[in-house]
């Protein structure tokens, strides 16, 4: 870790105006959550649809994205990166630091209101809330990853992270049972099954494959972006 | 004392050959890199930055390839072309955070320091978004100053800048030169480089066209042969009389123009001639154009040298 590469990344992650976007998916989510509450009540088959399809389906892949691209590409795009890597600071540990500044960022902006989601509607029975937040957090950290790798590799990460979300995750994962298997959110929805009271979460992938797979992706992600950004080159701007 | 060695480098982007068979080395003292945009100076700045490995050859400083190799930074102080430069920060907390990055001791002293140097302590606690061109400049100087280097890389600092400013820099460069570190900055604008660098280095269309003091380039430059379109009251006449003279290597009817061309080789002699033929002989001047001024053109005249 490096408390200046921090500083500077969470200084323009949450700067400008996108600190404000941060807060407003989760805000939905709250606002969501109560409405429910009031108005259904405690209802187990409600609290999981909105845990499992709207935190950890929508709010989870959406803040890893934004973190995850946020907390580099933008430096890319605009070259002020080089400021960073022209030191002799190790380019592995300026990753790791981007990484660590990303995942802290999905835990408060997508774990923490999923916590807060599953209490409002669900309180603390079968563990359902803690169940879902510990899912976020490892999905969030898997996604952090693999999204901080895509801002290094390519100037459009942010279609490219959608087009994944979308097309793999939603689509290809709603159709072909299969693909399920390679899905940070079923990895996610995995953990938080074994973490609730049994038979209060179910999920399509075993935590023996999830937990393996959700380790694996994070960690070869962030090798991945160190050694991309130990070779990165910077293009003419003639 | 750090030299930075450019031996055999080429460099291409696919099919496109921006550096082109280069060989240099650049020592200390003030290096100016002279070339017309798009001749491959920034190419080769970053590659003698760490920031592109050479297609073919090697870039090293005092020995040690520069690709890949982080520890070359702690000699090397960088300021880029591009603007961005954290504009959320001010710039005092942009030139610490770059003494922490470099991993100083006082982090807070050097950077107090380095702006002291570029004379940015007036405005050190605006944030840098707020900075004027020149400004974020000499900010950009600062931070590739706190750690003191030996080397210091320099891609088109003078763009943009106003007169003051200029001046300004070119005597703080002046100042590092002086004081023996490795200076090399790139420029377009050949009156720039040669009031600052005694040693040039000329590119052109990636490759490494004159190197050497400013007076030969400069003079290599003037000398070459200069092409003229000229109109008068009688082109036939002009004609013959310029032909007479050794400071015309050829002169022609262009019918279709309408005018004369002519391919003048002694310069300073030629500019004198015209006007007193054309008096002598009763003629009228109504047009004399250089027609090969473009900075190309005397670039491109340079590589046949």
């Amino acid at each position: 870790m490096n408390p200046t590469v921090a500083r500077l990344t969470v200084h323009g992650l949450l700067g400008r105006r996108r600190g404000l976007l941060l807060l407003v998916v989760p805000a939905l989510l709250l606002l969501l959550a109560v409405l429910v509450r009031a108005t259904k009540g405690q209802d187990h088959d409600i609290a999981v649809q909105l845990l499992g399809g709207l935190a950890l389906g929508t709010l989870v892949p959406l803040l890893g994205l934004i973190s995850g691209t946020g907390a580099i590409s933008s430096e890319i795009d605009d070259g002020s990166i080089v400021y960073l890597l022209a030191k002799p600071e190790p380019r592995w540990r300026i990753t790791v630091t981007k990484l660590a500044v990303a995942v802290g960022c999905t835990a408060v902006f997508a774990a923490l209101p999923t916590l807060l989601a599953g209490l409002v509607l669900y309180g603390t029975a079968d563990g359902l809330a803690v169940a879902y937040a510990l899912g976020a957090l490892a999905a969030g950290t898997a996604y952090s990853a693999l999204f901080l790798l895509l801002g290094t590799l390519t100037r459009h990460a942010v279609v490219a992270g959608l087009m994944y979300c979308l097309v793999w995750e939603s689509l290809v994962g709603n159709f072909v049972h299969g693909a399920r298997t390679l899905s940070v959110q079923q990895w996610g929805l995995a953990l938080a099954r074994a973490a609730a009271d049994p038979g209060a979460v179910t999920a399509d992938v075993p935590l023996s494959a999830a937990v393996p797979l959700l380790v694996l992706v994070t960690l070869a992600a962030t090798a991945a972006a160190a050694v991309r950004l130990a070779g990165l080159t910077l293009a003419g701007e003639e | 004392m750090a030299t930075i060695s450019i031996d055999g480098v080429s460099r291409w982007f696919g099919n496109v050959v921006a550096v082109n068979d280069v060989s240099l080395t650049v020592g200390p003292g003030i290096t100016g890199l002279l070339g017309p945009n798009g001749a491959g100076k920034s190419t080769l700045i970053h590659m003698m930055s760490g920031f592109l490995p050479p297609s073919a050859g090697s870039v090293t400083l005092d020995g040690q390839p520069v690709w890949r190799n982080r520890e070359v930074y702690r000699q090397i102080g960088l300021v880029p072309e591009r603007e961005a430069m954290y504009d959320f920060l001010t710039g005092r907390q942009f030139v610490v955070a770059n003494a922490e990055l470099h991993g100083l001791p006082d982090p807070g002293a050097a950077a107090a320091r380095a702006l002291a140097t570029v004379e940015m302590e007036h405005a050190q606690d605006r944030r840098t978004g707020t900075y004027s061109k020149g400004m974020r400049q000499r900010v950009k100087m600062a931070s590739a100053l706190v750690h003191d280097p030996a080397v210091l890389l320099l891609d088109e600092p003078f763009n943009g800048m106003d007169p003051r400013q200029r001046l300004h820099l070119m005597e703080l460069l002046r100042r590092f030169g002086a004081e023996g570190r490795t200076v090399l900055f790139s420029s377009h604008i050949l009156e720039e480089v040669e009031q600052l660098a005694r040693h040039i280095e000329v590119v052109v269309a990636g490759r490494h066209a004159a190197s050497g003091d400013f007076r030969r380039i400069r003079r290599l430059m003037t000398d070459r042969p200069h092409r003229y379109l000229v109109r008068s009251s009688d082109d036939r006449a002009l004609a013959a009389a310029l032909i007479a003279d050794a400071s015309t290597a050829g002169v022609e009817v262009d019918l279709q123009e309408g005018a004369l061309r002519v391919q003048a080789v002694d310069f300073h002699r030629f500019t004198r001639l015209l006007p007193r033929v054309a008096a002598e002989a009763g003629i009228r001047l109504y047009t004399v154009s250089p027609a090969d001024e473009s900075l190309e053109s005397v670039f491109s005249y340079l590589v046949s040298a």
